[in-house]
């Protein structure tokens, strides 16, 4: 064995917390979500959109593949250096006026968070759209201690209003359409004029005069960060309606929260990232929005300005060769959009905060298998291997490949995958692959059922999973090998 | 050229047709075809779904068989291009992992000399038009593996539109995943049953008679929920309408005659 089974040992590394696992496994989960045809239409209507949109942007840059590499690249380096690239962060954000604060897991950065808070005196936040945020369940957390988190990004305060959970990175409401939304507006939302409409204009003019009243009180901004540079303690978010902006500039204090993931080596390297995440996610040449910031400056902006460094598993997942690369996503959200199985169950069917392919790397890895009857057990099985995400991802990472991988380490922690009998049916299986003569043999066994000229449309279990959606066609009477052994014997011919 | 045909072990079991056509062609093409009798399956199965110390050895038996065939052969071929997929990018990876380093590295050289059916023709042996006649309208499903893995292009298309007489009508969302996944189809069934039914409808929207492709696992799972829905189109793989002449045409499927008592709605034979 060349690589040590990380998920099952304990190896002291920090454990994560928060909303990285579902109760639902994913067949249950998804099976659920299919049957909601409203469900359905939104989510096909808008990856399939969104799905071209990308193509015709990735396609202007005729240097598309090397930016690909040069990103896989640079985060291949930047995760076999993180300690030091961290340590040195954290030393040019403090150079700079900042406080740079480490976090093992949820528990500890809600607990950082709130005490920062609670020292301004304020009770209410407004949040920059963040997946850290959503992944250690700060709204929540920050709800018991008497604190209102405001979420500004407009899709994160449909699903905020809403009492719903995001089922995208970059889209949390994408399973919501305009009616939908019109409808948690006008329900949830302080001052949203009774008669308001469904279309796209009004709604935005709704969410803008309620979050302008927001954005001049609010004493403490809450944001994550899409990319730290080592080098100059910059820290970058990029958006898309500039309402994250008036939080990183309007407010007296920054909290920023940050998977450690985030850091890159150099801040040169953002010239890399700024091209490949837009493209990627919105299909635009450029986000709207690029905020970049490094610790505080005197007069303009946050004058207190905080990091709040979070592991939350993700020292975990470094550990492992192979899966580490989970931890190059920069959350674009292009493998959600051109997944077959995202595009018909949703997010939510994956019980993390991060839904899709990517989802189904990270959150097993990150949360650590508990075992077989673990939820995050069943997602590095929520995939046809089709591939479509690798080819999607802006840094490359081959998904495919790590959900295989995951899966054999399922099988060596002696967890089964399948139901019953699998075990029993792979150990006959690989028994007879090995020899010729014993496979000739087993499927010759078919022609007991080859009297049967029509096919089957219903056969037992477990053969039935099989039947219930799909016929089976007539088995031959001869195999190949046998047809082909008697052509030798008529020809006289031998190979 | 002698080539060594690996039949997979799908074509051997379940649709011989596949691998005979196989055989067919590259004997029309003037090359000489040897089916090791010793092989059986590249593993993938095993793999796919987590059991690698099981398919281990199953990958050894491959490249030990086909290793040896390739003493006396200039090329491995097979009709799947996700078997292909397996030997070429799980094969030395499991080997690899478990530290055989030996046999990852035997396992590279076979992969480096096997090729899925469109590649050999018209990389290896650079032929497009293959003398094939098809007079009947199809539609091509390129398949997960051979279009993202092996990347195989445009190459079967090309194979097709020189088939004289042969109508081939553009499948829509041809590169989506058809939902079969290997043990996926079983363990996430009404997941992959959903793709299955908008993958039918994309085929049936076509028009065609024939619903093609170059891979028999896809083809069983599409076929299945062809037949199932009673749609009256078959599936051929792409060398069974390569190997179709005028003098010896391959017959189109015929659709599965109705159940005689008890009919059941799609979806509803549990
Ligand atoms: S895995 Fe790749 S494609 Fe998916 S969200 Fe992350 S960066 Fe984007």
């Amino acid at each position: 064995m060349t690589r040590p089974m990380t998920r099952t040992v304990d190896l002291g590394m920090p454990t994560a917390t928060g909303f990285l696992r579902g109760e639902q496994k994913f067949p249950a989960a998804a099976a659920d979500r299919l049957t909601d045809a409203q469900l359905r239409r939104n989510l096909a209507h808008a990856t399939g959109t969104i799905r071209t949109k990308r193509l015709r942007a990735v396609a202007e840059l005729d240097d598309w593949e090397e930016l690909r590499l040069a990103g896989s690249a640079i985060k291949t380096d930047a995760m076999a250096r993180l300690p030091e690239l961290l340590e040195q962060l954290e030393a040019t954000v403090t150079a700079r006026g900042g406080v740079v604060h480490w976090a093992r897991d949820g528990v500890e950065a809600n607990r950082i968070i709130t005490d920062l808070i609670r020292a301004t005196g304020a009770d209410e936040v407004v949040k920059v759209k963040s997946m850290a945020t959503q992944e250690i369940g700060l709204n929540e957390h920050l709800e018991t201690e008497g604190i209102r988190a405001i979420e500004t990004d407009l899709a994160e305060l449909i699903v905020q209003l809403g009492n719903d959970r995001p089922s995208h990175i970059l889209v949390p409401a994408i399973h919501r359409n305009r009616t939908e939304i019109r409808d948690i507006f006008r329900t949830a939302m302080p001052g949203a004029p009774a008669d308001l409409g469904d279309e796209p204009r009004e709604l935005a003019m709704a969410a803008r005069s309620y979050l302008r009243e927001r954005f001049l009180t609010a004493r403490v901004a809450v944001s994550g960060a899409n990319f730290a540079a080592a080098d100059t303690g910059t820290l970058a978010v990029v958006e898309s309606e500039g309402n994250g902006r008036m939080c990183l500039t309007l407010p007296r204090t920054l909290i920023t929260v940050m998977g450690i993931e985030k850091v890159l080596p150099s801040f040169t390297d953002l010239e890399v990232f700024l091209q490949l995440l837009p493209r990627s996610s919105t299909a635009e040449r450029m986000n709207p929005y690029t905020s970049l910031w490094t610790g505080v400056t005197p007069g303009d902006g946050p004058q207190e300005f905080h990091l709040v460094l979070l592991d939350n598993g993700r020292t975990r997942v470094l550990a492992d060769e192979v899966g580490r690369a989970a931890l190059h996503c920069i959350r674009c959200s292009a493998c959600l959009n051109v997944c077959p199985v995202y595009e018909r169950v949703g997010g939510h069917a994956y019980g993390s905060v991060y839904p899709g392919p990517i989802g189904a790397i990270l959150s097993p890895q990150l949360t650590g298998i508990t075992g077989p009857d673990d939820p995050n057990a069943s997602l590095p099985y929520a995939s046809t291997l089709c591939g479509a995400c690798f080819d999607a991802c802006p840094v490359r990472i081959d998904i495919p490949s790590i959900l295989v991988e995951l899966r054999a380490d399922a099988v060596e922690a002696g967890h089964r995958p399948l139901p019953g009998g699998q075990d029993v049916a792979m150990a006959a299986a690989a028994w007879a692959m090995t020899d010729g003569r014993r496979w000739g043999r087993l499927i010759a066994l078919g022609r007991l059922l080859s009297w049967r000229r029509t096919g089957f449309r219903r056969l037992p279990w477990p053969a039935s999973i099989w039947t219930r959606h799909r016929d089976l066609p007539p088995l031959p009477a001869r195999t190949f090998r046998q047809q082909w052994r008697d052509r030798l014997r008529r020809t006289g011919s031998g190979s | 050229m002698r080539i060594a045909v690996f039949t997979t072990c799908l074509a051997d079991a379940l649709y011989p047709a596949v691998a005979r056509a196989t055989v067919t062609l590259l004997e029309r093409l003037g090359h000489q075809a040897v089916v090791p009798a010793d092989q059986t399956c590249c593993g993938q199965m095993h793999l796919n779904t987590g059991y690698w110390a099981r398919g281990l050895p199953v990958v050894r038996h491959h490249v030990e068989t086909f290793e040896a065939a390739l003493d006396s052969c200039d090329a491995v071929v097979a009709p799947s291009g996700s078997c292909v997929g397996s030997v070429r990018h799980q094969h030395a990876m499991v080997a690899a992992r478990y530290d055989d380093d030996a046999l990852a590295e035997r396992a590279t050289a076979v992969a480096g000399r096997t090729y899925e059916l469109s590649e050999l023709l018209v990389d290896v042996l650079g032929v497009t038009d293959v003398g094939a006649w098809f007079g009947h309208p199809v539609t091509y499903y390129p398949t997960c593996h051979s279009l993202r893995m092996l990347r195989v292009g445009d190459k079967p298309v090309r194979l097709l539109r020189a088939v004289q007489d042969i109508d081939l009508i553009e499948l829509p969302g041809a590169d989506s995943c058809c939902g079969f996944g290997g043990t996926f189809a079983l363990k996430n069934e009404a997941t992959s049953s959903a793709m299955l039914t908008d993958k039918v409808a994309a085929v049936t929207s076509t028009g065609a008679q024939v619903c093609s492709a170059g891979d028999s696992s896809c083809l069983m799972h599409i076929g299945g929920g062809l037949s199932r829905l009673r749609t009256g189109i078959g599936t051929l793989h792409l060398a069974q309408i390569l190997a179709s002449t005028r003098e010896h045409p391959c017959p189109v499927p015929e659709p599965r005659r109705p159940a005689r008592r008890r009919p059941s709605l799609p979806g509803a034979a549990r």
